[in-house]
């Protein structure tokens, strides 16, 4: 079954730059999809898409079961609740500590306390968090922050998960180590990853499905692919 | 349940924010509380203004002077006519010996006057005292009054009565204009405290809307920290207004200048004010950060 279905997409900014011409996919269940390109491929406004960060210009976005081009602002929180986001830059919350930050997903859709206690020491238990759980971010390496962020993407336990360039800040051991964390989650959760990055040894060593977007336009769509130029 | 742990949830955070940038509310608090008093005492005016032009409506009466020789039955039949006239309200009628009595008792020197006359050469006429039911047509009145067979005279006042009644309204009209602009000038101001506290937590709303928080469970929080803003910042203008007010009755020793103008007793209408001051307050509050956050909740 597709969760991802994407049909005759067109993305035009308002200051007239075009970014995805006439996109076509479908993305399974379960599958871990990564997203390549160059800079100004389009691969981060099709992430955006899927998060309606942006709306297509034309055709349809089906995010399991949501159209989000015809999602109305006030409603976006729906779509947003069945996915997890990861971005470059961790976006946490300094102020909390790491149990904060990943409850804090919880926190604001009104979950139950206990719900929230056992849910959130299960997520930082899968990205293998749990002995830094009174941390401050400040005081956690890139890679552990990166991989609170993961916690609190996947807390709600969303059937999909989105990553912007989530390595793009991290050397390549601990870029690694945030790929083991993803890849363990696709397969225990089951959860589908979509991943954009352009990091040529990751996807090589990955082995996984690949998109490959050259200028917005769909270049290959490939099982077991690698980063060709 | 879910809605009030959310609601917990958005009041605890309300008040951490007060707190965390209290600088911030502390200047906005202050601003509310001048901007309220002001509101107040405006208040306080267009109500007593209020009070006593109606007070001056309510006493104006038209004095109906009957012609010398008029007999019982003229009277009689006058009374019928002012009975037909739809604006008559009441009226009440005093003979001339009523009047002879009644201003004998009030001064010696009418005493040895008035008695000096009898009946048939007393100068005094028989009077209706008419109440009207809307002042405004208190004119119009008279003159049907005037046109009354046997009545002589009609008094009501004219000119200063109208003079006072449109001085008051246009007081009115005035302060209606300031409360409106001062609470304008208050919802702006909070709009800006909401905004500065906002950027500074625009990266935690960002992040609410990432992990699927509704615009309502984002808005909430800002909301009921505008409401307390506002809720602080009357505390200062109620007890202005109240012990300000009561020390200002006191003095006057409850009417201004004459007797014509009556103040409010404070009893009720001092609590009355305070509360329309503190919904005042909150309404501002609430409107002020609702429209601050609103910007901050398109993606």
């Amino acid at each position: 079954m597709d969760l991802i279905r994407i049909k005759n997409v067109e993305k035009k900014y308002k200051n007239g730059v075009t970014a995805i011409y006439d996109l076509n996919l479908a993305i399974e269940k379960g599958s871990f999809v990564f997203v390549i390109g160059g800079s100004g491929s389009g691969k981060s406004t099709l992430i955006k898409m899927l998060y309606r960060e942006e709306k297509p210009t034309k055709g349809q976005v089906i995010v399991g079961g949501l159209d989000v081009a015809k999602l109305k602002n006030k409603k976006v929180y729906k779509l947003r609740r069945k996915l997890g986001i990861v971005f470059q830059d961790y976006r946490l919350l300094p102020k909390l500590t790491v149990y904060e930050n990943v409850a804090f997903a919880l926190e604001c859709i009104g979950e139950r306390k206990d719900v929230i206690r056992q849910k959130v020491l299960k997520a930082l238990e899968d990205v293998g968090l749990k002995n830094k759980v009174h941390e401050y971010p400040d005081n956690l390496s890139g890679g552990e922050q990166q991989r609170v962020a993961i916690a609190r993407a996947i807390v709600n336990d969303p059937k999909l998960l989105l990553c912007d360039e989530p390595t793009g800040n991290l050397d390549p051991d601990m870029s690694m180590e945030i790929m083991k964390v993803l890849e363990s989650i696709n397969k225990l959760r089951g959860t589908t990853i979509i991943m954009a990055t352009h990091d040529k040894e990751i996807v090589n060593k990955m082995k996984k499905q690949v998109i490959t977007l050259k200028d917005g336009h769909l270049v290959k769509f490939k099982q077991k692919g690698t980063y060709a130029e | 349940m879910k809605v009030f742990r959310m609601l917990g949830r958005s009041i605890r955070d309300a008040f951490k924010s007060v707190i965390r940038n209290f600088s911030l509310s502390l200047a906005s608090i202050s601003c509310i509380t001048i901007t309220l008093i002001i509101v107040a005492v405006a208040i306080v005016a267009t109500y007593n203004v209020q009070n006593f032009t109606k007070e001056i409506e309510r006493d104006m009466t038209i004095v109906v002077f009957l012609e010398q020789d008029a007999k019982e039955d003229d009277i009689k039949d006058v009374e019928k006519e002012l009975k037909s006239i739809s604006n008559v309200d009441k009226y009440t009628f005093q003979s001339k010996v009523e009047i002879k009595e009644k201003m004998q008792q009030e001064s010696e020197v009418f005493n040895t006057v008035l008695s000096n006359w009898d009946e048939e050469e007393s100068p005094l006429k028989d009077t209706f005292q008419v109440k009207v039911k809307e002042v405004e047509q208190i004119s119009k009145t008279a003159e049907k009054i005037e046109k009354i067979d046997k009545v002589s005279v009609v008094r009501y006042g004219e000119g200063m009565v109208d003079k006072m009644v449109k001085a008051f309204t246009s007081v009115e009209k005035v302060t209606y204009g300031i409360v409106i602009a001062l609470i304008l000038v208050t919802v702006f101001l909070i709009v800006n405290t909401i905004k500065l506290t906002i950027s500074a937590r625009r990266k935690e709303i960002g992040i609410m809307r990432l992990v699927g928080a509704s615009n309502l469970t984002i808005k909430t929080p800002f909301i009921i920290e505008g409401m307390i803003l506002g809720l602080f910042g009357s505390i200062v203008p109620v007890i202005v207004t109240t012990y300000g007010y009561l020390a200002f009755y006191k003095h006057f020793d409850g009417y201004l200048y004459s007797r014509l103008i009556q103040l409010i007793k404070p009893e009720p209408f001092i609590y009355q004010a305070s509360l329309i001051v503190i919904i005042i307050g909150i309404l501002v509050g609430m409107i002020g950060s609702a429209s601050a956050v609103k910007r901050y909740l398109k993606i």
